[in-house]
């Protein structure tokens, strides 16, 4: 029996999570460097410029929720592990290319608007609403391609 | 271009913006009776400590050291920041060669800039020991040459027009070397507004366009040889000249007055800074905060002095500079 097809599939799973993960931590890591560097002259914004800091953080969430339906709908969490060919693999495996690339994108892009929205709180915190939407832009790319991900595994017919 | 080294720098500048002082501060200060109630209102805004209270000219330059350590703490590149220092470098120079051709009982005290790349112990006795060499590049030759006219003539405005000239090509080599947009800007503002303060000036006490030319250092934005034609042809001549250019707004403060135009000079370099307010990786914001901070402590050190020597409140408004934010 060939694996090559499960190969493909867990590819796909793999990538979901690893693309988007990175692009949140590297999202996360520019809005860290702002937060800490207004925090070291004004501890009192903390708790704002925490709130911005993980705005990038949900691609991560959204690639490992692509990666668990993807495992669930290839049957290696239920322990019934299908038979898959090359071209189901490939489907599965390009089913999960949204979510992860769109996830690195967006989440490194998020990191930077991040960083510049804690800017604005650090000079007019009371501006916190209006700053918070800005990078909360961006999450709407993010939110599409786990939509497209998530439709695609899920009609996948083996 | 995105440049996240300075992603924490330019976060902790944007906080540190909000303790700048804005013109509600300066006029609140400006309206203080005395020179005793400004140091009073700024000891209550943290400036100065301990050590320096009741001194104000202590206060200014542990204010200056402050702004200095803060950046330092960044963690960031500081060879970035050289260009800045130029001014108090070269000025150090020219310090180091009038005390060393100066005889030791009538030498003056006190007329060194610290905290600069060479320490003024070490200028004076490379000066001293005619040790060139061990200058920088670019302040071994002017060096050198100030050193002998100073000597042979006894001729100190040489000595200081040779020291300027050479601190203005230094800068503006400098800026076309930089990587960063802000120091090239930086540069090419101080060299031209340098150059019309000294075409203003000379056609005051009437200097001749060879004089001029030496003195001036060449530029993208001002055509030196223009410029010291018409400084030669009288101010209405350099205001006409200044009106083709982008420092037209400069010709207009030369016909206000004295007072107006050394303002715009200063007014002219922060608002070529405005736009740092809005950026947020690069190392601009951090340059613009250090030249905030010192054109704020100029302005103090403008009204304190003011306020010593009796000046109206009127007098001290037109002199003080605009404010960063």
């Amino acid at each position: 029996m060939s694996q090559l097809g499960i190969v493909y599939a867990l590819l796909g799973a793999a990538l979901a999570v690893f693309l988007a993960g990175a692009g949140s931590a590297i999202g996360v890591g520019i809005a860290g460097q702002a937060a800490s560097g207004v925090v070291s002259e004004d501890p009192s914004k903390f708790a704002k410029v925490l709130v911005i800091q993980l705005l990038p953080g949900t691609q991560g969430i959204y690639g490992l929720l692509v990666g668990f339906v993807t495992l669930s709908k290839i049957g290696l969490l239920g322990g019934g592990l299908l038979d898959l060919t090359p071209q189901q693999g490939l489907l599965v495996l390009a089913a999960c290319l949204p979510v992860g690339i769109v996830g690195l994108i967006s989440g490194k892009s998020q990191g930077q608007t991040a960083a510049a929205a804690i800017g604005i709180v650090a000079k007019k915190p009371e501006q916190f609403g209006k700053a918070m939407l800005f990078p909360a832009m961006v999450e709407t790319y993010a939110i599409l391609s786990l939509l497209i991900s998530i439709i695609a595994v899920t009609n996948i017919r083996f | 271009m995105s440049n996240a080294k300075y992603t924490y720098a330019v976060a902790r500048i944007r906080a540190l913006e909000t303790k700048l002082f804005n013109q509600a501060v300066i006029d609140q200060l400006i309206g203080c009776a005395t020179e005793e109630e400004c140091i009073q209102v700024l000891e209550e805004k943290g400036w100065g400590d301990q050590e320096t209270s009741g001194d104000p000219e202590a206060m200014l330059t542990r204010e200056e050291e402050k702004t200095w350590e803060t950046i330092r703490e960044m963690g960031v590149d500081m060879s970035v920041f050289d260009v800045l220092s130029y001014p108090n470098l070269f000025h150090n120079l020219k310090a180091a060669i009038k005390e060393a051709c100066t005889p030791e009982g009538s030498r003056p005290v006190n007329i060194y800039y610290e905290d600069t790349t060479i320490p003024p112990q070490e200028m004076l006795e490379i000066i001293q020991n005619k040790e060139f060499s061990r200058l920088p590049e670019n302040m071994a030759d002017a060096a050198r040459e100030a050193y002998e006219a100073l000597l042979h003539t006894r001729d100190g405005q040489l000595c200081d027009v040779i020291i300027d000239r050479a601190a203005l090509d230094a800068i503006y080599q400098a800026g076309l070397k930089a990587k960063d947009k802000i120091i090239k800007d930086y540069a090419e503002s101080i060299v031209a507004v340098a150059d019309i303060r000294i075409a203003v000036r000379s056609q005051k006490t009437g200097k001749t366009v060879d004089f001029m030319k030496r003195a001036m250092a060449e530029c993208e934005s001002l055509n030196v040889d223009q410029l010291a034609r018409a400084a030669a042809g009288g101010m209405d001549a350099v205001t006409e000249y200044l009106a083709g250019t982008a420092y037209a707004q400069g010709g207009q403060a030369i016909a206000e007055s004295p007072s107006a135009f050394e303002r715009w000079c200063d007014n002219r370099l922060m608002q070529d800074m405005q736009p740092q307010k809005y950026e947020v990786f690069s190392v601009g914001p951090l340059v613009a905060y250090v030249l905030a901070r010192l054109n704020e402590i100029k302005t103090v050190r403008i009204i304190l002095s003011g306020k010593q020597n009796g000046f109206s409140d009127d007098s001290i408004r037109e002199r003080v500079r605009d404010m960063y934010v």
